[in-house]
């Protein structure tokens, strides 16, 4: 399956891209999603706790099975107003 | 003019206002957030805000039914600038019309509280020697508790 990752703010910064395609197994989830980006770029890892997941542009917990396609998202806690 | 927007031009307030309202209010409670000169004893040159902006779009009308689920009869506008903000200039835009006035005074500040909770929007701060992501509430819409928080402050 092929999706595509996005990231934002200071997770942009260390991945050095804001969007990342991968190819990943089945039975992935986003959470396996994470820990391999985790694994690739290990500064990423600190954000474990404190990061929030979307795929295709909603709220998704780290559980949720992905399928082919997909736009998973991971958003470092926010500063908005 | 649309009532939620994520917008890279500067925020009119007045038009905003004049949106959210109709002949059954009896009041408008507006709020401007603002980039200041000054955070955490750096001094801020000037701010760039970037955003998931279909999520934002999506929170922020999740924001809008929160408040109407509250407070009902209250209609909210909300609009967020990102880019590239100068000192000075508005970041964010709320209008809360209502009936009654405790409830837009209390709609509008639920709104800017949420905002900050949940909306997938981020600082990056340039400031003099250096700058920084500014990072804070880990978003979670589902998080009751964080709503009930938002819910409090609106209503002190």
């Amino acid at each position: 399956m092929r999706v595509t990752v996005r990231l934002f703010a200071r997770l942009r910064d260390i991945a050095g891209s804001p969007e990342l395609a991968r190819e990943i197994g089945p039975g992935a989830t986003i959470g396996s999603v994470w820990r391999d980006l985790a694994r690739e770029f290990p500064q990423l890892a600190p954000y474990e706790r404190s990061i929030s997941s979307a795929v295709n542009a909603d709220y998704a917990r780290m559980d949720r099975a992905v399928r082919d396609g997909d736009e998973i998202a991971f958003l470092p806690p926010v500063s908005g107003g | 003019m649309a009532l939620l927007a994520i917008d890279r031009e500067a925020l009119d307030l007045s038009r905003l206002a004049a949106a959210v309202t109709d002949g059954a209010n009896g009041a408008i409670v507006t709020f401007l957030g603002i980039v200041r000169n000054h955070n955490a004893g750096r001094r801020v040159r000037y701010l760039e805000y970037d955003a998931y902006e279909p999520l934002a779009m999506r929170v922020f009308g999740r924001i809008a039914d929160e408040a109407q689920e509250r407070w009902p009869g209250v209609c909210l506008g909300l609009h967020h600038r990102i880019g590239r903000l100068q000192i000075g200039e508005a970041s964010v835009a709320i209008a809360a019309a209502s009936p009654h006035r405790a409830d837009a005074f209390s709609a509008c500040r639920y709104a800017i509280e949420r905002v900050k909770q949940i909306a997938p929007i981020w600082k990056h701060e340039f400031f003099e020697g250096g700058d920084v992501w500014i990072e804070g509430a880990t978003a979670d819409p589902d998080d009751r508790q964080a709503r009930a928080s938002a819910e409090r402050v609106a209503c002190a």
